[in-house]
């Protein structure tokens, strides 16, 4: 075990899977001799030269469009896209073609590779550098959605994201990126896509979080046992498909659900969650489900942390569900 | 990489020589001078030096957290100053994030400005975004956005809509040599050379978009040449000569307004400094390479000439580097004493009436708990 922050923990990732696996390419902005804005890719062009971890011309298009032709031919290709914010010039590339390709060929041409990008808010970053945009993938069908929390499951969920038969959109969340430090173990280890954890057992509230906003979470949940709520929090890891037994089950158990995220609640991912719950499990809720959530405007600048759900939110909220 | 030494010797791609006016002794050739008056260059030269001292200030005030960030425009003054000069009043500027200075010789007010690098209640754009993505109609300049490349299409369809109301004018789009690579570039360029948009793709060739050099954006040995493709005449220009970018800023303007069509200029400067605060530009490129434009440094060249024409005096450089130094302290100090945008300004603008789940969730933010100040 090595103590590492989620930047080492997914750079150690990379560079196991490279030397494990040489059709392993990592291509993007800046991503090379630089090591990328972030470092996450420190050192791999060192290691692995100028074929295997490519800067690229400024073009997300040309990026994933190029990385799903690498795909196709065999490779498995780790395009990093610099923001999420500045993912959409591929959008077409990523739900016409990435999420549909296994699909529309009957199984002819899957595409085995995994993007990466930094998302969330909270490093003053205004709109275009700040925001977390999962639901705009997940409605699509044919892509897996990932987001860590820490740097054990960073490394280990990247490892099991590139193994995947399916492509991944593996949002970092970079608010944490060297915040969130932690025990990592050496080698090869995966952490299981299919399996969101939880982090804090309690038996009043449910709270689901993933990401940044686990933090939030968890802090709030220290500040409601001070008033007599016991909250349990779950962390998804991996948003889509979600592990819906582990909600469930929480659901059954407390009987009232709150959903935390950064990206606004209109037609947020949390509008996804309560409606699963809803329809699996109404007759065990005891309170109306709430969204703790962005708001539904553009992500703003100097008051981003009255926009973000932050703990503050996040505590009433709970509240509010204990005492319905 | 561009290097200078290539600006000395000519290309023979379609777009021609590069373009200069500038000599090394600091007189001006006749075939590109734009013919200025030594007041009109004096001037000039005052904007480009504000310019820089501004830079200057921002980054100490970034380093010193009392901003978050500025991406600043050393060593391509000349190309900004130059072009934004040649625009006339009618005209539109679509700018990219580096220009501020052609803004705020059209008229954009220093304290508007430093009030959107602090982001607070006064800045136009409400504090809603990053340092240096201002807005200011008023100079007839486009607001400012962060993904690469969306400028272009629009600065296209800006200038086509003119062109479609009969109305002369020009409209000018800045980007770098990276943006070059962007589907946007090339939607742009396709369709102003189809519609005949009187556009002028102002291309800052500074060498780098961040880490990465000009070799792995194009394998075209010019960006100009990729006009040819596109049936848009494009221009070569010594981006640090200030005469010269003025002389074919000017050239494209003009015909642009005649119905000749859009231009692209290619001017070829260097990005003397990291990409923005959070780069170290040390970590990806030799020191050396700044050495050969540092004696091609846009300002010297020009203080040079305004010195050989005895215009221009070392009392008159101290008292114009106080003066701005006061304007630049006052604006900061101003700007630090405004409160932040209202808690309810987040919820205007998203659209020209508010509807009832933004009101709910304003009322919602409004009596909640208060957000911890610390980033
Ligand atoms: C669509 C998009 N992708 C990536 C970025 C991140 N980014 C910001 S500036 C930049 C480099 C731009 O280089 P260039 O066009 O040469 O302009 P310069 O910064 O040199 O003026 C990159 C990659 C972005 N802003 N937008
Ligand atoms: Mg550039």
């Amino acid at each position: 075990m090595t103590q590492m922050n989620m930047v080492q923990a997914i750079n150690d990732a990379l560079r196991l899977e490279m030397a494990r696996d040489d059709r392993v390419v990592v291509l993007g902005e800046d991503v090379g001799k630089v090591g990328g804005v972030f470092r996450v890719t420190a050192g791999l062009h060192d290691e692995f030269g100028d074929d295997r971890v490519i800067d690229t011309p400024l073009s997300e298009g040309g990026i994933i469009g190029t990385a799903v032709g690498m795909a196709l031919y065999g490779l498995v290709p780790v395009p990093e896209i610099q923001f999420s914010d500045f993912i959409w010039p591929a959008y077409d590339q990523i739900v016409s073609e990435l999420a549909k390709y296994r699909y529309r060929s009957g199984g002819e041409y899957p595409c085995n590779m995994v993007i990466r990008t930094p998302v969330g808010g909270g490093i003053r970053g205004g709109h275009y550098h700040s925001q977390h945009p999962e639901a705009s993938f997940i409605h699509h069908a044919g892509l897996k959605v990932v987001c860590p929390s820490n740097p054990y499951d960073a490394k280990g969920l990247l490892l099991a994201s590139i193994r995947d038969p399916d492509p991944v959109l593996f949002f970092e969340p970079k608010r944490v990126y060297r915040a969130a430090k932690g025990d990592v173990p050496e080698g090869d280890y995966t952490v299981d896509l299919t399996k969101a954890t939880v982090s804090r057992e309690g038996s009043d509230v449910t709270v689901i979080a993933f990401g940044a906003m686990l933090y939030e979470a968890l802090d709030a949940a220290v500040k409601a046992e001070e008033q007599g709520v016991d909250v349990e929090v779950i962390d998804l890891r991996t948003l889509w498909p979600l592990d819906i037994d582990t909600v469930i089950e929480s659901v059954k158990k407390t009987g009232r659900l709150v959903v935390v995220h950064e990206a606004p609640k209109s037609c947020g991912f949390g509008g996804e969650i309560v409606s699963l719950v809803c329809e699996k499990a109404f007759y065990h809720l005891e309170a109306a489900p709430i969204r703790v959530t962005g708001w539904d405007t553009p992500f703003p600048y100097t008051l981003e942390m009255e926009y973000l759900p932050l703990s503050h939110r996040i505590l009433p909220a709970v509240i509010e569900a204990a005492k319905a | 990489m561009v290097s200078p030494a290539e600006n000395s010797s000519a290309t023979q791609s379609p777009p021609g020589d590069i373009v200069h006016a500038m000599r090394d002794d600091g007189s001006l050739s006749a075939e590109h001078d734009p013919g200025l008056s030594t007041q009109q260059v004096v001037d000039l030269y005052r904007h480009m030096v504000r310019t820089r001292i501004i830079d200057e200030r921002l980054v100490t005030l970034q380093r010193q957290g009392r901003i978050g960030f500025h991406i600043g425009s050393l060593g391509e003054e000349a190309a900004i100053i130059g072009s934004s000069f040649a625009m006339g009043e009618q005209d539109w500027i679509f700018p990219c994030y580096r220009e501020f200075g052609g803004a705020l010789m059209r008229g954009f007010k220093l304290q508007s400005f430093i009030d959107n690098m602090f982001g607070n209640a006064n800045d136009a754009a409400k504090g809603r975004q990053m340092p240096d993505h201002y807005t200011c109609r008023e100079a007839r300049w486009g607001s400012i956005s962060s993904p690469i490349g969306t400028q272009m299409t629009q600065a296209v369809g800006f200038a086509w809509a003119a062109k479609i109301q009969k109305k002369s004018l020009a409209c000018l789009v800045y980007f770098g040599d990276g943006s070059t690579s962007s589907a946007e570039f090339h939607n742009a360029m396709n369709f102003a050379g189809v519609f005949k948009t009187p556009s002028v793709f102002f291309c800052r060739n500074n060498g780098w978009a961040i880490s990465v050099p000009v070799e792995r954006q194009t394998a075209s040995d010019t960006f100009a040449e990729k006009g040819v493709a596109y049936g848009v005449p494009s221009v070569r220009v010594d981006g640090n000569d200030l005469f010269a970018v003025i002389a074919v800023t000017r050239a494209a303007v003009q015909r642009a307004r005649d119905g000749g069509g859009p231009t692209l200029i290619e001017a070829l400067t260097y990005r003397m400094g990291g990409h923005s605060t959070s780069d170290d530009p040390n970590r990806y490129r030799a020191r050396d390479e700044l050495e050969p434009w540092v004696e091609r440094d846009p300002i010297e060249r020009v203080r040079r000439h305004l010195q050989a024409k005895g215009a221009w005096s070392d009392d008159q450089e101290e008292a114009l580097r106080t003066e701005v130094d006061g304007q630049f302290r006052e604006a900061v100090a101003n700007a630090e004493k405004t409160p932040p945008p209202s808690l309810a300004s987040m919820f205007e603008d998203v659209y020209a009436e508010q509807p009832w789940h933004l009101k709910e969730q304003c009322q919602q933010l409004l009596s909640g708990a208060r957000a911890p100040k610390a980033h």
